[in-house]
């Protein structure tokens, strides 16, 4: 976890450094130094993050009040657990009542179908925080697993062929920096027009939200993966061919493994910008999820509301840099190359 | 007149940004079963398409090569090659990048056991039974090399095909690779054509020694016989005359082409292809014989 020493390194930001070093006691012994670089150094960081942050916010004046500091922030934090805490409470008492009536109704010997028809009843309480996390989480992990079900076979066609790649190149290209928010309308559009269920598995804006995403997460997957399929070194093709592997076996042998980095460093990408896109689709189109969240808040208007953003911001923010970990141990666990940097 | 392996009037022209590049022209040679060959010429001459033609992986644009009379089209593991820089792939340990090779040739012929047998027993040929589970990049050039020696021999190839196998090495460890692939060519009796940088190497190893014209169109300058008692000690042949003397040839060869590069190149392709194909082929046997004694 030393990438803040290292940037500082890039840019040769020395007095910076050494400021960090000595307020994080960075010359300790040897032995200390280790836990010192580990966990002081952000540690101390992230305080004059804080402290800054709690200074700068109380100049800042806004219509809902003064910018809310870390206290505020924290304040809010614990609040809405409480909320999601309460609201599962009620929703725990609902269906205690209803099976209670349920019981009652099958002791007076009512018709099975009236008793089903209450049965089916659900708790219908407002969505906490947590739930919208959850539901954010849910949403872009479907439209990405989507996304590289469908690019990473494409990715390993168009590479691997000289033609098809010059065939699907100018389509990427310009759908590639296509703002994702432009689909969204043509999204919505087409599943409202498409999508009719009487018993839909999921609901419309899921599946909006979901699609915008696959949609955003494509490209990256496509063209790193198409990218490292054809730079398999010539060498290793010679190889192949001296042996005469076959299709197959070249493929899965040869040219899968020697595209995984590439491979995973679009998925990183895809999964990064799903995420990004996902929150802003969510406050666009009021689908449900952490984008709404932050769009209701900032509607109501009430004196917590910039508080509650914030707790939403550093949750996105937070939530993004764990997605990206855990593709990053992914593509440690599948790929041969253990080198592959943390960053 | 049928030879193990014929090299015939091999010429290539590549196309280029600049118009047709001729690099081989008439490369003309006969190789008998079990012979060592070197290639040695200077850097761009085209010894490395030499190689690749016969591998097949590059396609002459005159002449052809044939092996036990019937011509190559293709490349295939009956010309097994040794890449300058290993060519191992990178996720597959010692063993099953050996193994991959193993598979693919013996598929039908021999069963798994026999095939597990058969990689284990030509990976202790070049000594690296103790890393068979260590990926490529755990290991030392050195045995990087080794292990794609193995994964050539293990092929069985007719004709064994290195392009500058140990250049990469430290002195030190090229002089245990020379000793171990003389080990190795004095018990398996493999045909081997051999591009090397090094004049010593080319003299220890060599039946035959080629020597390429510069390019471009560059064909064989003189074949060199190298005439000395197998097997042979390199300690011994440090203070051997004929040794000595085979040596200064190669080096006399490389440094007129060296000093003398364009015109004289020039004359002298021109006499060899006023000559009789065979004549010239005859010729540079005569010459080898001369040399030889
Ligand atoms: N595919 C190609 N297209 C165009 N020119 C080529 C191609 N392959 C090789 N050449 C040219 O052919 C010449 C001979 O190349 P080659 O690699 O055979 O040389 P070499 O003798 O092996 O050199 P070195 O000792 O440096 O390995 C070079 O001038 C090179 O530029
Ligand atoms: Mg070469």
């Amino acid at each position: 976890m030393s990438i803040a020493i290292r940037s500082h390194k890039t840019f040769e930001i020395t007095w910076l450094e050494n400021a960090i070093g000595f307020l994080a006691s960075d010359r300790l012994t040897k032995t200390t130094g280790k836990l010192a670089r580990n966990v002081l150094v952000p540690f101390t960081a992230i305080l004059v993050f804080l402290l800054l942050w709690a200074a700068g916010a109380q100049q800042v004046q806004t219509s809902l009040g003064v910018l809310p500091g870390p206290a505020k922030v924290w304040e809010q934090t614990k609040a809405l657990y409480d909320e999601h805490v309460a609201e599962r409470d009620k929703a725990a008492a609902f269906y205690e009542r209803m099976d209670k009536r349920v019981e009652k109704a099958i002791a007076a010997g009512k018709p099975a179908e009236k008793i089903e028809r209450m049965k089916s009843r659900s708790y219908t309480g407002k969505e906490t925080f947590i739930d919208q996390i959850f539901t954010s989480l849910w949403t872009v992990m479907t439209g990405f697993v989507i996304a590289s079900l469908i690019a990473i076979p494409v990715g390993i066609v168009i590479g691997m062929s000289q033609t098809l790649y010059q065939a699907f190149n100018p389509i990427i290209q310009v759908f590639k920096p296509v703002s994702p928010l432009a689909w969204l309308p043509l999204v919505t559009m087409v599943v409202s027009a498409v999508y009719v269920s009487d018993d839909p598995w999921f609901s419309k804006s899921f599946l909006n939200s979901a699609i915008t995403v696959t949609l955003c997460c494509l490209w990256p997957t496509i063209i790193n993966t198409a990218v490292g399929v054809s730079g398999v070194s010539k060498d290793l093709i010679n190889v192949s061919r001296v042996l005469k592997l076959s299709w197959f076996t070249k493929t899965l042998k040869i040219v899968l493994p020697s595209a995984i980095p590439m491979m995973f460093t679009g998925l990183r990408l895809s999964l990064g910008i799903g995420w990004m896109v996902l929150i802003a689709a969510e406050m666009l189109a009021q689908n449900p999820g952490l984008g709404k969240f932050v769009w209701d808040e900032f509607q109501n208007g009430s004196s917590n509301s910039l508080a509650r953003i914030m707790v939403a911001v550093i949750a996105i923010g937070f939530i993004g840099f764990l997605l990206d970990r855990g593709m990053l141990a992914l593509q440690r666990t599948v790929s041969w190359d253990k080198s592959a940097v943390l960053r | 007149m049928n030879s193990y392996l014929n090299i015939d009037h091999v010429g290539i022209t590549f196309p280029t940004d600049n118009g047709p590049l001729n690099v081989l022209d008439n490369v003309n040679l006969k190789v008998e079963q079990g012979e060592f060959i070197s290639l040695i010429g200077h850097s761009g001459c085209g010894k490395s398409t030499v190689l690749n033609i016969v591998a097949g992986l590059l396609q002459a644009t005159e002449g052809g090569v044939l092996l036990e009379n019937r011509e190559v089209r293709e490349p295939g593991p009956d010309r097994a090659v040794v890449f300058q820089n290993h060519s191992l792939l990178p996720w597959l340990s010692v063993y099953d990048n050996v193994r991959l090779a193993v598979d693919q040739v013996f598929k039908r012929t021999k069963s798994k056991a026999e095939r597990d047998e058969w990689t284990r027993h030509n990976l202790e040929l070049v000594h690296m039974s103790h890393a068979l589970d260590r990926k490529p990049d755990e290991i030392s050039g050195g045995m990087k090399q080794r292990v794609g020696i193995a994964r050539a021999l293990a092929m069985e190839p007719k004709v064994l095909l290195m392009d500058e196998p140990f250049g990469a090495l430290d002195s030190l460890t090229r002089t245990h690779m020379q000793d171990s692939l003389m080990e190795i060519q004095a018990e398996l009796n493999n045909t081997v054509i051999m591009i090397t940088h090094d004049v010593d190497e080319a003299v220890l190893l060599s039946d035959r020694i080629i020597m390429m014209t510069n390019g471009p169109s560059a064909s064989i300058g003189e074949i060199l016989q190298v005439e000395l008692e197998r097997p042979r000690d390199r300690l011994s042949l440090a203070e051997d005359r004929d040794y000595n003397h085979y040596r200064a040839e190669v080096v006399r060869f490389l440094h007129e082409r060296h000093v003398g590069k364009r015109p004289q190149t020039a004359a002298e392709t021109a006499t060899d292809a006023g000559a009789g194909q065979d004549e010239t082929q005859g010729a540079q046997e005569k010459q080898g014989l001369r040399l030889a004694v």
